[in-house]
């Protein structure tokens, strides 16, 4: 309990990152990371309801009973998603279109759940937001990092710019789903390997 | 028993709070939605439409109720007249439903441009009645009151070679266009000098 704001945030961004140390949330991780764009998107959607649904369940820790509290934190949860499902479609449309689904799905990403579980309903306000905003930050640099490697191998692109010339045949089983879950293993391996020394 | 009504009255409270939130929110994102909706589904296909308007058709519309089915016209200012709408109606294709947009001059019926939005037709063949700008030309300048027939069943429309269907569609959206406009060409013309004062 005596960590500071900062460490419960950089917590978020090596020790704890999402994807890859916790390993949860895997359903957006292998869906959406076809695009640099995309994986972006999600993470900042997701950042923001993790953010706020910490902020308010620490608040409200104390009101919610016991033995209700997983049906109100979903609750809490399902509201944020909600907002940013209409926000988004107000003013990114076009990115709406190409997440579609997958921003109702946040509601049930474990790592949202995860963390208003484990941590906000036990913690203070500012550890939650710094929390919230370390998580959420892991987050959204992990499925960046799977989005470049799989949009160049896959795509021969980087964020919608060629970076390979016209000759470039794209590697498309990077951008299907099996290229999904081998990027991603090879990339919790070469997390392991540097989180050894 | 008070414990279960305790837990009760959480729950309720979290619930109605979380829909008084959404219900507020949904009401200042609606109008930027539909907006938003409109811009990127029907949006480019109006813009090639009305293409030389000086107003916005997509902001500049009408809400009218047809045979209890709310549509949505887009009017058209061209050489400061406003005398153009754009509405959609749907065909019969090889796929299910197409979307078309028909544009008429509300002064001589005349049809000013007619493209397709939504369609599920095969890609390279049905798909051509939205990418090919010489199938739908052969609308323009016709009057919207007549009967369009493709050249197999004996009418004037040019048939998009291997996708008579989908061209059949077309013509069949056109022609209930038609029929619509019939209808609602009164109510239109009321509502539009309604809204200019």
């Amino acid at each position: 309990m005596a960590k500071t704001a900062v460490q419960e945030f950089t917590k978020g961004l090596w020790a704890e990152i999402p994807p890859f140390r916790l390993v949860l949330g895997l359903c957006p991780v292998l869906a959406v990371t076809k695009t640099v764009e995309n994986g972006i998107g999600m993470g900042v959607a997701t950042t923001f309801v993790l953010i706020c649904s910490n902020i308010l369940i620490s608040l409200l820790r104390n009101v919610i009973p016991k033995k209700v509290r997983i049906a109100c934190f979903i609750v809490v949860i399902a509201t944020f998603v909600t907002v940013v499902e209409l926000v988004m479609q107000a003013f990114a449309y076009p990115l709406f279109l190409k997440l579609g689904i997958f921003i109702p799905l946040i509601v049930v990403n474990c790592i949202v759940l995860g963390r208003a579980e484990a941590f906000a309903a036990k913690n203070g306000v500012v550890a939650s937001f710094a929390d919230g905003l370390g998580i959420g930050v892991g987050f959204t640099l992990s499925l960046t990092a799977l989005a470049i490697v799989r949009e160049i191998l896959g795509n021969g692109t980087f964020y919608d710019i060629p970076v390979f010339g016209p000759s470039f045949e794209p590697f498309s089983f990077m951008v299907q789903a099996p290229g999904a879950f081998v990027c991603l293993g090879l990339m919790l391996c070469i997390m392991n390997m540097l989180g050894k020394k | 028993m008070r414990e279960m009504l305790k837990l009760f009255i959480a729950v309720v409270v979290f619930s109605c709070l979380s829909g008084g939130v959404l219900a507020a929110i949904q009401n200042v994102t609606k109008e930027r939605i539909e907006y938003q909706q409109l811009k990127f589904v029907k949006g480019p296909t109006i813009k090639n439409i009305m293409e030389g308007a000086s107003n916005d058709p997509l902001i500049d519309r009408l809400r009218i109720v047809d045979e209890s089915k709310e549509m949505h016209l887009f009017i058209g200012e061209f050489e400061g007249k406003r005398n153009t709408v754009a509405f959609e109606t749907f065909g019969k294709g090889f796929g299910g439903a197409m979307g078309v947009i028909v544009g008429v001059n509300l002064e001589n019926d005349e049809i000013i441009g007619v493209g397709v939005t939504t369609h599920s037709e095969t890609p390279g063949v049905g798909s051509k009645a939205k990418t090919d700008p010489d199938f739908t030309a052969q609308f323009k300048g016709l009057s919207i009151l007549d009967p369009f027939k493709v050249k197999t069943d004996g009418g004037q429309i040019d048939a998009l070679s291997g996708a008579t269907i989908s061209s059949r569609g077309v013509c069949g959206a056109v022609v209930e266009a038609g029929e619509i406009y019939k209808r609602l060409k009164p109510t239109i013309i009321e509502k539009m000098k309604e809204k200019k004062g």
